[in-house]
């Protein structure tokens, strides 16, 4: 020990060379999150005849790293929605929390937790905007999955600037650019959601999720798909995408090694 | 002259475990003309008898609208409701803008109630000096909560507050099966029934001196709601009538009978 | 970082290094809080009624968020149907902001007229956007709004404003991604510029067509033509058009399918 007090517990300089003391700065403008960290990719989701399937694989990217292979992107509200989150995933187990406590603060009331899935899509809207609204955003898309009022489907997104917008199919990420185009054209708007069952939902989301799966080089196969009916939330966290067929990457040419 | 020691602020029990300023509290509640409440399995009502301070003013108000699916009537310091009904006011109009939803009737009212408490338990401030009958809908139905300045709050079948409020309470207690299985029009014409019965003989209830607040639940069912409905004025006529036209009608069976 | 640590000067005395003064660079904010949702909306006024238009689509660059995302609403009214309600409001440009801006704008309309007893004219609605929006001058709602309904005299009125809270009262405005594709238009057919009477003189001597208020059925038509050809022309613009006509009867919503390309 010596006698400057301050820098005891601090590496030597003569050993370690000057403390870069930039970090406890306190000058100089605060910082927020400019950029996320560890992500998630896309979330994808259709609503069918009396319900909503949900889907996002179990991946967290740190950068191009496949960093954690097994985080559960799908989360359950209170047996009445189900919400996906793509993008930071500190910033998801922050609102997680969240909602938790939203959770246990709703069920004091005589009636239990009488919040919907559109009600928390409102809230979670209202949250990402504020926080968008002060340039300390929650680096998050999210899909929110359930009811609404009428007990008819609900499904809508909210992101992290705080835009809102619903529609029978929804995906974030690279999803909204590989998945949108196959859910359209399985389902398209002139077909009634009545036509569409629950085992159709289903397929269709597995299928999108395979073409992400060989296309989006941040995704996995390994996947969580969460259904809400009437009957209640079914969550499946630990599924694999099966029957894959690389067969087509020999014929791709263009953007790459070639021999050709 | 006895000099009560206990009742100087709002925050000192008496040795017997009464908090004298409280109690005045309620006392002013008692001074408010009389408001009478009461719920049916579709509907909440409110009626009110309104006083004017003297024969040239205008009439006070003692219903108020809190949002559409709820309201509220006063009976005490008309002044400090107006607080508690922007509050409520505010707090409804959040509950829309956070979660898109019409707060729960149960949860804004224990909001009133903790606030009420809080005049009761720090120096220098002053428990409201009114009381509440708070009538509104949720997903749960119809509910009517009865609120006093202590902070307490009690959900109610049917409640009166205010002044001879005792003899509705009567009218109610007696006519409660009826009034549960009642419909509509009919919850509105035991609350004024219920609220004649707190006159004096030289008084009766007219387009002037009459306020009614009624909600429910729309016959489409699926949760739809009829907004909170606000008679004064010519709109009360159908619904004196009724009254009266009842009344008239009791009275023949009860001729017959004898 | 390696260059940042390599400014620091070096100094061997034990513990100085800990209060030397480091220079820290201001950071470049590279979130960006604002994005263009595209669209377009559209409004004229009549003898006594008013209409507000907007296509429903939502765009984020070149992907389609959603074919069905309205951009015109009630304010004031009685729950989330809008029933009651005595004035419109279109919002377009970043639909984040349009959204707060309605809320807030139906919050005071409803606050209006729970202290005042009756409800917010026109007029004063006008002026009360226009200051609210200026509240943000520094960190601006970014969207184009429009605000319709009947003055005190019952003839239709249009507020049209810029992102700041810059406002007029209009016969007509166009706002969002394919308003300079709609506008010269509008100034063609509703305020009949370029406009002559027939015969009446030569060159400058040439009489302008004086513009008249226009009948409902001209005005839904001139709206329904205006996006049909906007849609052509801009691929912001598309999907649906929610049409929004307000009278002395009520309000009344008319919705039409719009190419969907």
């Amino acid at each position: 020990m010596n006698h400057y007090p301050e820098i005891w517990g601090r590496p030597r300089d003569d050993i370690y060379g000057p403390y870069n003391s930039s970090y406890l700065q306190t000058t100089g403008p605060k910082t927020y999150t400019q950029s996320p960290a560890v992500t998630g990719t896309s979330v994808i989701a259709v609503k069918f005849n009396g319900g909503v399937a949900i889907v996002a694989d179990n991946l967290a990217s740190y950068g191009s790293l496949a960093r954690f292979t097994d985080v559960k992107r799908l989360r359950v509200f209170s047996d009445s929605a189900v919400i996906g989150f793509s993008g930071d995933v500190s910033d998801m187990q922050y609102i997680h929390r969240l909602l938790g406590s939203i959770d246990i603060r709703e069920n004091y009331s005589t009636h239990g937790n009488m919040l919907n899935a559109k009600n928390l899509h409102t809230y979670l809207s209202k949250v990402l905007y504020k926080r968008r609204s002060e340039f300390n955003p929650l680096w998050n898309h999210l899909l929110v999955a359930g009811f609404d009022e009428d007990k008819n489907p609900f499904l809508s997104s909210a992101d992290l600037l705080g835009t809102t917008y619903s529609a029978p199919h929804l995906a974030t990420g690279f999803g909204a650019h590989l998945a949108i185009p196959i859910l359209r054209r399985l389902f398209p708007e002139e077909k009634p959601l009545e036509e569409i069952t629950k085992e159709h939902a289903e397929a269709a989301l597995r299928e999108c999720l395979k073409v992400l799966w060989y296309r989006d080089a941040r995704s996995l196969d390994k996947y969580s798909m969460a259904v809400i009916t009437a009957e209640g939330i079914e969550l499946k966290e630990d599924q694999v995408i099966g029957a894959q067929s690389w067969a087509f990457a020999e014929s791709i040419k263009g953007y790459g090694a070639q021999i050709n | 002259m006895f000099r009560n020691n206990y009742d100087n602020d709002a925050v000192t029990f008496s040795p017997q475990g009464r908090i004298f300023q409280v109690e005045y509290a309620q006392e002013a509640v008692k001074q408010g003309s009389v408001v009478v409440g009461l719920v049916n399995k579709t509907h909440a009502v409110l009626v009110g008898l309104k006083r004017n301070a003297e024969e040239l003013s205008s009439y006070q108000k003692k219903i108020i609208e809190i949002d559409s699916h709820m309201g509220i009537a006063i009976a005490g310091l008309a002044s400090d409701a107006r607080v508690l009904s922007n509050y409520m006011k505010q707090q409804s109009l959040g509950s829309r803008m956070t979660y898109g939803r019409p707060i729960p009737v149960d949860r804004i009212v224990t909001q009133i109630a903790d606030r009420a408490q809080t005049n009761t338990q720090h120096y220098g401030k002053r428990p409201y000096g009114v009381g509440l009958l708070v009538a509104g809908v949720d997903e749960a139905g119809p509910h009517l909560f009865e609120f006093q300045p202590s902070g307490m709050i009690h959900e109610m079948l049917a409640c009166a507050i205010g002044a001879r409020s005792q003899m509705a309470r009567t009218y109610l207690e007696r006519n409660l099966e009826k009034i549960t299985n009642s419909t509509r029009d009919e919850l509105i014409s035991h609350g004024l029934r219920a609220l004649k019965e707190t006159l004096s003989q030289d008084k009766e209830l007219t387009v002037d001196n009459t306020s009614v607040g009624v909600v429910g639940l729309a016959d489409g069912g699926k949760g739809k709601i009829e907004s909170f409905k606000h008679y004064e004025g010519q709109d009360l006529v159908p619904l004196l009538e009724a009254v009266e036209s009842g009344e008239a009608k009791e009275e023949e069976t009860m001729e017959v009978d004898s | 970082m390696m260059s940042f640590m390599g400014n620091q000067p070096h100094n061997e005395a034990v513990g100085y290094s800990f209060s030397q003064p480091t220079y820290v660079p201001n950071k470049e904010h590279s979130f960006y809080p604002y994005t263009d949702n595209g669209g377009s909306t559209l409004g004229i006024t009549g003898a006594d009624f008013a209409i507000l238009a907007g296509d429903t689509r939502s765009v984020a660059g070149y992907n389609i968020n959603s074919r069905y995302a309205p951009k015109v609403f009630k304010i004031g009214g009685d729950d989330d149907t809008g029933e009651g309600a005595h004035i419109l409001l279109s919002v377009v440009g970043f639909a984040a902001d349009g959204q707060a801006l309605k809320e807030r704008l139906d919050a005071v309309v409803k606050m209006y007229k729970y202290q005042h007893g009756k409800s917010m004219s026109v007029r004063a609605c006008a002026q009360r956007l226009s200051t609210i929006l200026y509240q943000k001058r520094f960190f601006p709602y970014y969207v184009h709004a429009i605000l319709a309904g009947l003055d005190e005299e019952g003839k239709g009125a249009l507020y049209s404003y810029d992102p700041v809270g810059s406002y007029e009262r209009e016969q007509c405005r166009a706002a969002g991604s394919a308003a300079s594709l709609i506008m010269p238009f509008l100034d063609n057919q509703v305020n009949f510029k370029n406009q002559y009477i027939p015969g009446s003189g030569d060159g400058h001597a040439l009489e302008p067509k004086k513009p008249e208020p226009l009948p409902r059925e001209t005005v839904e038509q001139l709206v329904r033509d205006a996006f049909t050809s906007a849609v052509e022309r801009h691929i912001e613009v598309g999907d649906g058009l929610q049409m929004i006509v307000i009278t002395q009867n009520g309000i009344e919503e008319i919705y039409t399918p719009l190419k969907k390309d």
